[in-house]
């Protein structure tokens, strides 16, 4: 029961993280309607940003998070204004070959930069609690509360405020939001910077418990994008249970099938549920 | 485009492309074509299922892992001669792409490439991590060399470079009649529009898996020619990376011409060569590059070329035949999600 219980746990912080990654991705697909392959990118740089905040400049783990989160809504932004708003009249091959070469680019900027080393990012929640039989170390406590805050923190702004509203009513519907008086390039510009900061935030979290290096966006990336296909794309409450879905499926994957494959899982539910069902678990109508 | 469509152009690129081992200076350059023109033929793979039929398949390079892993795991632990493992990696990489492309194909547009990264992942996870099969991380060592054909010793690089080449020239030869023929037209028509091409009694489904197993077919003998040349594989081969350089490949040269990949898969990698420095950081500058052409240069060098030449063709000379219908990257039809 104790292992039981302890899977759930793990479950919880890989859906944490991946939730995160998951909705920065969605919400800009409710704009572009094109996938962003650099977000992976995004992700990584988050992490290098932090640790360079505490590692160099000396600032603790909370700056380096914040930090890292204004970094990546920057960079954000910048691919917005520069690469997709240009191309938004395009095809659809035409964006995701651009943001492969943002993504292309921000990996080698990072590795000319910090080299293809593997760093360790340190955090001041060492400890490790223990609940019965259970054992829980602190970062992992921690990236549960705050991917649950910022969750909530998200669906708040979507629902209860009008800025947040606006960039509903844009995924809703281009047309229709930009004939009530929605400016569409603000909005466009808004919804890259709140993905990217949330991309950067989950990187942080995610980081200590893992290593910093350059391909480290890849896999979260392309686990993201799983869980945005599952959960219908452009879903909010899809990449939340889409998220929460692979983690769980790792965590007790690792566990009762192997350490080796855990990694193939994921990507393994996709293959099997879209040959079943091509629209994804939650999506109406055909893709 | 007269120069390269007609048989004069196509003979002299040929005639450079044969007499190269005698102006190259030494042996390294002649690697670095023949491995220059072993991708050449994987990206004329890609650009049929991407350039001529509009789906960006992602899992490419993985493959031309399996036509590499499969030369590689029967000539090594099985002692088959290299040829006869070579006939089959072209086979063995369609025949996966016959069940990948089945369930992939019914997705459209970026779901099939995320579909296909995702199954790429997976291909290149299983290499990884399958060591029984394929030695996993450690990689495969000691591939042979392709056997003496008669007084032809492949392990010598410039009998190398020629086997290469007699591929590459057999490859665009195919992919010429293929893009030439209804078949190819029918690619083109599925690209400019999925539903107008039904409406043209095209059966999608049928046409896709056509175009994708073909596609793969290119990329798995490249791959088999790859462990010949190498002699050394590694999980890594299978890695998406591969894909998006051959993508860029496409793009530099003119996605959806016969030319174009070509000339970006034999430029882009002399141009790395040139700037050594770059080999590790190449993509700070190629990533940048390959977001400047979509937004400025969509249909690449030979693209572009071809549409000025069509343009300005009716302007020289009103009364001439007329022009040739045209293979190219135009791809209006193709819209948002």
């Amino acid at each position: 029961m104790e292992l039981f219980l302890q899977q759930v746990l793990n479950g919880l912080t890989l859906g944490g993280v991946y939730s995160l990654v998951a909705l920065g991705l969605t919400l800009v697909y409710g704009i572009l309607h094109v996938p962003n392959f650099a977000h992976g990118a995004f992700y990584m740089a988050g992490a290098y940003s932090a640790f360079f905040i505490i590692n160099k400049l000396g600032l603790n783990y909370w700056w380096g998070m914040l930090g890292a989160a204004v970094t990546v809504a920057l960079i954000s932004v910048l691919s917005e204004r520069l690469v997709f708003h240009p191309l938004r009249k395009a095809p659809y091959l035409h964006h995701m070959i651009a943001s492969i070469g943002i993504l292309l680019f921000l990996e080698a900027g990072a590795q000319a930069i910090w080299g293809a080393d593997f760093h360790r990012m340190e955090t001041p929640y060492t400890q490790i609690l223990s609940f019965g039989g259970l054992t829980l170390p602190a970062q992992r406590l921690l990236i549960i509360a705050a991917a649950f805050v910022l969750v909530v923190l998200l669906q708040l702004f979507l629902k209860k405020t009008v800025t947040g509203a606006t960039i509903v009513a844009m995924a809703q519907n281009r047309e229709g939001a930009a004939l009530v008086g929605i400016d569409a390039t603000r909005v466009a510009m808004l919804t890259f910077a709140i993905a990217g900061a949330l991309a950067g935030m989950a990187a942080v979290l995610y980081a200590p418990i893992n290593l910093v290096y350059t391909s480290m966006g890849h896999l979260v990336i392309t686990k993201a994008f799983v869980i945005i296909v599952l959960g219908g794309m452009g879903s909010v409450p899809g990449a939340i249970a889409g998220g929460l879905i692979i983690g769980f499926a790792e965590a007790f994957g690792a566990f009762y099938i192997s350490t080796d494959y855990k990694d193939i899982i994921a990507f393994a539910l996709l293959v099997l549920i879209l040959s079943v069902r091509p629209q994804g678990l939650f999506a109406r109508g055909a893709h | 485009m007269k120069l390269f469509s007609s048989t004069t152009g196509w003979s002299a690129l040929l005639l450079l492309a044969l007499a190269f081992p005698y102006l190259a200076g030494n042996d390294y350059h002649l690697t670095v074509m023949s491995t220059a023109y072993i991708y050449a033929i994987a990206t004329l793979g890609l650009n049929l299922i991407t350039g001529y039929t509009g789906q960006y398949n992602l899992a490419h390079s993985g493959f031309m892992a399996v036509g590499a892993y499969t030369v590689g795991i029967l000539t090594v632990d099985h002692g088959m001669s290299f040829w006869g493992a070579f006939a089959l990696s072209g086979f063995v990489a369609a025949g996966i792409g016959f069940f990948v492309g089945l369930v992939s194909l019914r997705l459209k547009t970026h779901f099939f490439s995320i579909f296909t990264l995702c199954v790429g992942y997976i291909m290149y996870l299983l290499i990884e991590k399958w060591e029984s099969l394929t030695h996993g991380t450690v990689g495969i060592v000691g591939i042979p060399a392709p056997e003496p054909i008669g007084p032809f010793d492949f392990s010598e690089p410039r009998a190398q470079y020629y086997l290469v080449l007699f591929f590459l020239v057999a490859s665009v030869w195919i992919m010429h009649r293929i893009v030439r023929s209804l078949l190819g037209r029918t690619f083109v028509a599925i690209r400019n529009g999925d539903d107008l091409a039904q409406a043209l009694g095209i059966n999608l489904m049928r046409n896709k898996l056509l175009s994708f197993m073909l596609s793969v077919f290119f990329s798995g003998l490249a791959g088999g020619l790859y462990a010949g040349a190498v002699r050394f594989l590694g999980p890594g081969v299978a890695s998406v990376e591969h894909t998006f350089d051959m993508t860029m490949y496409m793009l530099v040269g003119g996605i959806g011409t016969l030319l174009g990949p070509l000339l970006g898969a034999i430029a882009v990698p002399w141009l790395t060569q040139y700037l050594q420095v770059l080999q590790e950081f190449r993509f700070v500058v190629f990533g940048p590059v390959l977001v400047l052409l979509v937004i400025f240069l969509p249909h690449g060098i030979v693209g572009t070329w071809m549409n000025r030449r069509r343009r300005k063709a009716p302007q020289a000379s009103p009364a001439a035949a007329p022009a040739q219908p045209p293979v190219a990257a135009t791809q209006e039809g193709a819209t948002h999600a």
